[in-house]
Order: structure tokens, then sequence, then C-alpha cells
């Protein structure tokens, strides 16, 4: 977005939308980034974003608080908005969780690496989603969706804490009607109203059809879930390099250079988020890392 | 018309089992059907059957109170719910209920155990059947434990 990697950029807050009790989705105009006052800074005249490629993220500066890294959740091929689904958990995201409308918030990227949509083309996709998840998972979907003719079956697997922690479900239940893609939902627990599936989301893959052996998997969600979403699948046949995974990690400058997100000889920010499992896999063993 | 045998055949968990255990413990199986929102079992009840979901959706709640039941696992065709009629004295820990229409087959636990003691060999094969579903509900059980996806981060 900027030359200068460290300064964000000040945006209004657009839109805003009520995702969960705890998670809003927020929604920037790209165009409002040419009146920011810096347009000598970088960014292409008129536009100070050039829009990003799926699996990246912009790190999201809440004033006087901090500034903490959110996945981009938008759609990859509308570049006019620029869309974070933020979860408050600590001072930073609850700040960025409760800006209203016209709150400025200062951002820098796209940073980091991107989902395996080149490499999947013509294969068949699992999108494997836990709790806030879906969000970085979100432009995959809309891409695919986007290209469906090019991509083989597509599964989307979503799991989340109750139904009410679902995100964004008015999509989720356009998602499910659509013919072309197999949407399986569980979450861990369920009052009597719930009439969808109960249980661990990994469970969910016997439930859709998909090769093992050309598949290619993309997940994301808690650490625990991702290994365990990766060992079902290598019981299924799927192999560790055709599962593609989002780390999360102490993000801070996003450029490589502060080394807070090391992880093992890699950085998260640089090198990552989205690894092949079959690069992390064994750090990920490593309790200290 | 499709005999016991036929449906138990049909089953993934006989896949494998060989014709003779599988004709034995045909004896001790029916064909049940329950209506969505029937119960299967109640918890404190006498585990006196287990069953093989052949159709539908049967949601395994336990009662908290002050919030009413929760659903903590949903069991769907193919699968098998209740190990409780195994272990003394047999009673059933939570509720079984119909989610949608149901189709099962049901054993007599009694009938099944007592074939299990006569013929070691049948209660193995059984065990074989049983235990990896125990394992992979204990191993979801610790991951929902965990609470996962609960507010994480201190950011």
């Amino acid at each position: 977005m900027k030359r200068d990697a460290w300064q964000p950029v000040f945006l209004p807050v657009r839109r805003r939308s009520r995702e969960t009790s705890d998670v809003v989705t927020l929604e920037f105009d790209a165009s409002d980034a040419s009146v920011a006052g810096d347009a000598g800074a970088g960014m292409s005249a008129g536009v100070g974003w050039n829009g990003f490629a799926a699996g990246q993220f912009n790190m999201l500066y809440a004033f006087g608080v901090g500034e903490i890294p959110v996945s981009l959740s938008g759609d990859p091929a509308d570049p006019r908005r620029i869309v974070h689904t933020v979860r408050g958990v600590g001072p930073v995201s609850r700040a960025l969780a409760a800006a209203r409308r016209g709150r400025q918030i200062g951002l820098r990227g796209p940073y980091g690496s991107r989902w395996p949509l080149q490499e999947s083309l013509g294969r068949d996709v699992l999108i494997v989603a836990g709790g806030l998840g879906l969000a970085p998972l979100r432009p995959v979907l809309l891409h695919v969706l986007r290209h469906r003719a090019s991509y083989g079956r597509v599964a989307l697997l979503c799991g989340a804490r109750t139904p009410q922690d679902l995100l964004f479900r008015r999509e989720l239940d356009g998602w499910r009607r659509l013919p072309g893609l197999q949407v399986r939902v569980a979450v861990d627990r369920a009052g009597p109203d719930w009439e969808g599936d109960v249980g661990v989301v990994t469970r969910q893959f016997a439930k859709v059809r998909f090769d093992p052996l050309e598949a290619i998997a993309m997940v994301c969600g808690p650490e625990i879930m991702i290994r365990a979403a990766a060992l079902a699948l290598e019981n299924l046949g799927v192999e560790a390099d055709r599962v593609h995974v989002s780390m999360e990690r102490n993000m801070q400058c996003a450029i490589g250079q502060c080394g807070h997100c090391q992880f093992g000889p890699r950085f998260v920010c640089r090198d990552g988020p989205v690894f092949a499992y079959s690069e992390v896999a064994a750090m990920m063993a490593i309790r200290e890392l | 018309m499709k005999t016991i045998e036929d449906l138990l055949r049909s089953h993934p968990f006989t896949e494998g089992l060989d014709e003779e255990i599988l004709r034995l413990i045909a004896g001790c199986a029916t064909n049940v059907v329950f209506e969505a929102g029937s119960y299967l079992f109640r918890a404190d009840g006498s585990a006196d059957r287990f069953f093989l979901v052949r159709h539908g959706t049967v949601a395994l709640e336990t009662f908290v109170p002050g919030q009413g039941p929760m659903t903590f696992l949903t069991v769907k065709s193919g699968e098998m719910l209740g190990v409780t009629w195994l272990v003394p004295p047999y009673r059933w820990a939570y509720d079984a209920r119909a989610v949608e229409l149901t189709r099962a087959i049901a054993f007599d636990a009694t009938c099944l155990r007592d074939k299990c003691e006569a013929d070691p060999h049948v209660g193995y094969e059984l065990m074989k059947r049983f235990v990896p579903a125990l394992v992979e509900r204990l191993h979801m059980a610790q991951i929902q434990i965990a609470d996962i996806y609960g507010p994480g981060g201190s950011k």
C-alpha cells in the first residue's frame, strides 16, 4: 500500500457488519487511500491499494492502542474494497472490533504468502475452516466460485464452537444451495433447535466427495484443529505437501525484520502465513515454537 | 424384502466380518424406526441395546441445568451408537434423540453379551469394531474440551 513499509495509511471504516457477538467485518474503500494525505508516499495515483492475493494480511492500527495483523477476508477480484473480519479478544482487536463507521484505522499491507489457487487448477479443492479461520479462506472460496469451471470438486468444511459462532451466516446459507459446492458444517455443541452436525469438523471429510490422490486442501483454524485435520487427511491419502495451512504467530513488523514471528528458519510474516503442511509439520510439534 | 442379515451386511460396521458371525449376531438384531423428535434412549435408562444407524441423524444430548439439553455429538448413517451396553451397570449416560426420521438396527444387549461370552472370537471381532469408534470419539472429546474455537490471543 505504501512505500514506507512502517507507516500506515489511515482510512475510515465505510461499512461495519456484526458476524457474531465478538466478531465484526470492517470494510474500507480503496479509493479513500488516494485522499489519505500521502499520495506522494508511493501509492499509485488515485488508488493506494492494488488489491491482494487470497491468504495475505494487512497490519491494522487502532489509534493509540496498537497494531495487529488481520487477514483479508474480502473478494480478491474486487480491488475497490478492503475487507477485514476481526474478533475482539485483546486491547487492539477489541478497539478495532468496536470501530464504528467513519472511524479512522491505520492500514499497511498487503503482506505474506498466498493460498495455492494456481496449483489447485483442475484439482479437487477442500477448504477447511475452524472458527475465525473461515475469514482468511473466504477469498479462496470466492475466487474458486468465480472460476468454478477451472476446479474439480469443491468442498467447504466449517467448524465452530456453537451455531451462533458461525461466520458469514447469510453467505453460508447461500453457499449451501450452490450445486457445485459441497458444504459441511459441524459445531462443537448446540441446543436442540440445531439440526446440523455436532462434532469435530474433521469427521466431515468422510462425508464429502474428493479424490485424495490429487486433491489440495487449504486449512485454517486453531493449531490443534490444523494438526487434527492434516492427520485425518493423511489417513485418507492426502499427502502433507498438498495440505496448505495458514499459521498464526506473533507478527509485529510484517516485513521479516523484527523476528517476533520467527518459526524455526522461517518468518511467518514474510515466508507465510500460508505454508505447505509438509514444511511446518515437524516444527508445529515443538512446543517451544 | 431385505432380511435383517441383508441390512447388517450393508452397514459399514460389519465390513469384513465373517459371515458366520454376522448370522450369529443377526439373531440379536431387529430393524427399528424412530420419528423425528423421538428418543432412542434417555439418560439413566437401562442400556439394554445398541444401534447401527442406517439412515437419519441422532443427536446425543446432555442436560445442562439452567440451559436445557445440549447436543455434544451427532451420529449419522453408517455409524454406531451406544457402547454403554458393554460396561456394568449398563445405564445410559446421555439422551439420544432422532433429529429426523431415523432407521437403525437395534441389538439386544443381553443376547449379544451372552454370545460374546460363549465365543470370545465373536467378542473380539466386535471389539475390533467398537474400539476404533471409541478412540475416535475420545480424540474428538479431547478437542471439544479444549474449546479451541473460543476466544484466544492477547491482542
